[in-house]
């Protein structure tokens, strides 16, 4: 199974395998990780899931829908590696892929 | 004070075929909801974006939803207290006595709780001193826009709210408008006419930048956005503006007793009431091992939890299941003329 690498607020790593076809958002409010709101659910509507990606990863990652960068407008501090973790479906090329929780939601 | 069988705290599409439920099996109910309109999610998040599983309904709009569930509620007299918040609910007896912000209580002994997530509070600046200047020289909507005539404004935001105060008070107002990025996600006759007065010289538009800090004594005197380059700029500034949208906040909610994890309350899955005797959950806000954050099964929940207050507003009468086709007395609920 792939793993993903979550960083929480307080600097704590923490690597979880989550499933094929779960998003990133899935895996750390499954797991219990801190931080990931998520509080429409996943359909992009909220912007409470919002992570940063590591640099490295950004350009191996799908593309953005514009919905996703509406959305991320109004996320708390967005950056230009700020991804909606609920758009990121996990599979075996996101095998390594390490995320940021921002300090706050909203 | 308003004596009534059952109130809901929630006018979203849960919150209102929740008090079609109640009506029809013969209870009264009123509805509070912290928005100015009815409808939840399904208004201040998606009015147009299409939805496509409810049942029987191939595709509607979050609008359409909403005024399909309006009208069904029309045979129905049912009061709506919109733009008020319920903060306390206290046992009172064999009630629940509840108060909102504007000075309304009732005396009921079943609440609904039908919150989605919470209560919509406008998003925020991160800066911790922005809240010292906030609602005298900085705000998340506009009450009175007459405040600004003349004055240096700095609007931020990429949505309608942000690009339609920018066309408006650039009438007569220096207009900041300053964006994350350069696309912006209103309307396009909006972004075409911000685009437009922006080469006319009437509004500075600062796109790629932030802003990273505010300054100023008692009022905002300047604030400094930075580039996506890091570069900084300091703008002088009376007033600044922030349309970021809207979050949802469990607000008062967490401080009523009730049993919660991850914002979400928990219920049983036979009366959806909580760990407090006639306080239910239904829709988004509660959980319950296989919830499933669907509207239809909002409606499930209203439905059974609408049975579970026949019993404590009526303990002396038994409730009996009818069927809306068949049954005289409720098509007399309804008004439904003879047959």
């Amino acid at each position: 199974m792939p793993k993903i690498t979550y960083i929480t607020n307080d600097n704590q790593s923490h690597t979880i395998e989550v499933q094929n076809g779960l998003t990133v958002m899935e895996g750390a409010v499954q797991n219990d990780i801190p931080g990931i709101d998520a509080d429409c659910g996943g359909g992009m509507a909220c912007a409470t899931c919002h992570v940063y990606v590591k640099e490295d990863w950004l350009n191996k990652l799908p593309k953005k829908e514009d919905g996703e960068e509406d959305m991320l407008d109004m996320a708390f501090e967005p950056k230009k590696n700020s991804r909606l973790s609920c758009q990121l479906l996990v599979s075996n090329e996101l095998d390594g892929l390490i995320v940021s929780i921002p300090s706050k939601q909203g | 004070m308003n004596k009534i069988d059952a109130l809901i705290i929630g006018a979203g599409p849960t919150g209102l075929f929740t008090a079609h439920q109640l009506k029809l099996i013969g209870l009264n109910c009123e509805i509070v909801d912290n928005l100015e309109k009815i409808g939840g999610q399904c208004i201040e998040l998606y009015p147009d974006k299409p939805i496509y599983d409810i049942p029987a309904i191939p595709e509607c709009t979050g609008e359409e939803l909403t005024n399909n569930l309006i009208n069904q509620l029309k045979p129905f007299n049912i009061k709506f207290y919109l733009g008020e918040r319920v903060e306390e609910v206290k046992k009172e007896k064999d009630n629940w006595l509840v108060k909102t912000n504007k000075g309304n209580s009732f005396l009921t002994p079943n609440v609904i709780i039908a919150g989605g997530v919470g209560s919509f509070e406008p998003r925020k600046f991160s800066i911790k001193e922005c809240e010292k200047f906030e609602n005298k020289s900085l705000f998340y909507s506009i009450t009175d826009k007459k405040i600004f005539k003349g004055k240096i404004v700095s609007i931020f935001g990429g949505g309608d709210s942000a690009l339609d105060w920018a066309v408006e008070l650039s009438k007569d107002c220096k207009v900041n408008l300053i964006h994350r990025r350069d696309e912006f996600r209103g309307a396009k006759t909006t972004v075409d006419k911000v685009h437009e007065l922006a080469k006319e010289g009437k509004i500075n538009l600062y796109t790629k930048y932030q802003m990273t800090a505010v300054s100023g004594l008692e009022k905002l005197e300047s604030i400094d956005i930075k580039h996506d380059n890091e570069e900084i700029k300091n703008l002088k500034t009376n007033y600044v503006l922030g349309f970021f949208g809207l979050i949802m906040q469990l607000g008062p909610i967490a401080s009523w007793g009730l049993n919660i994890d991850k914002k979400k309350i928990e219920v049983d899955t036979e009366k959806f009431e909580t760990n407090q005797k006639g306080i239910y959950a239904v829709g988004d806000i509660c959980n319950y091992p296989g919830k499933l954050k669907l509207i239809l099964s909002g409606f499930h929940e209203g439905a059974l939890a609408a049975r579970a207050c026949f019993k404590l507003a009526r303990p002396n009468e038994k409730y009996r299941f009818e069927f809306t086709t068949s049954s005289k007395t409720i098509k007399d609920r309804l008004g439904i003329k003879g047959d």
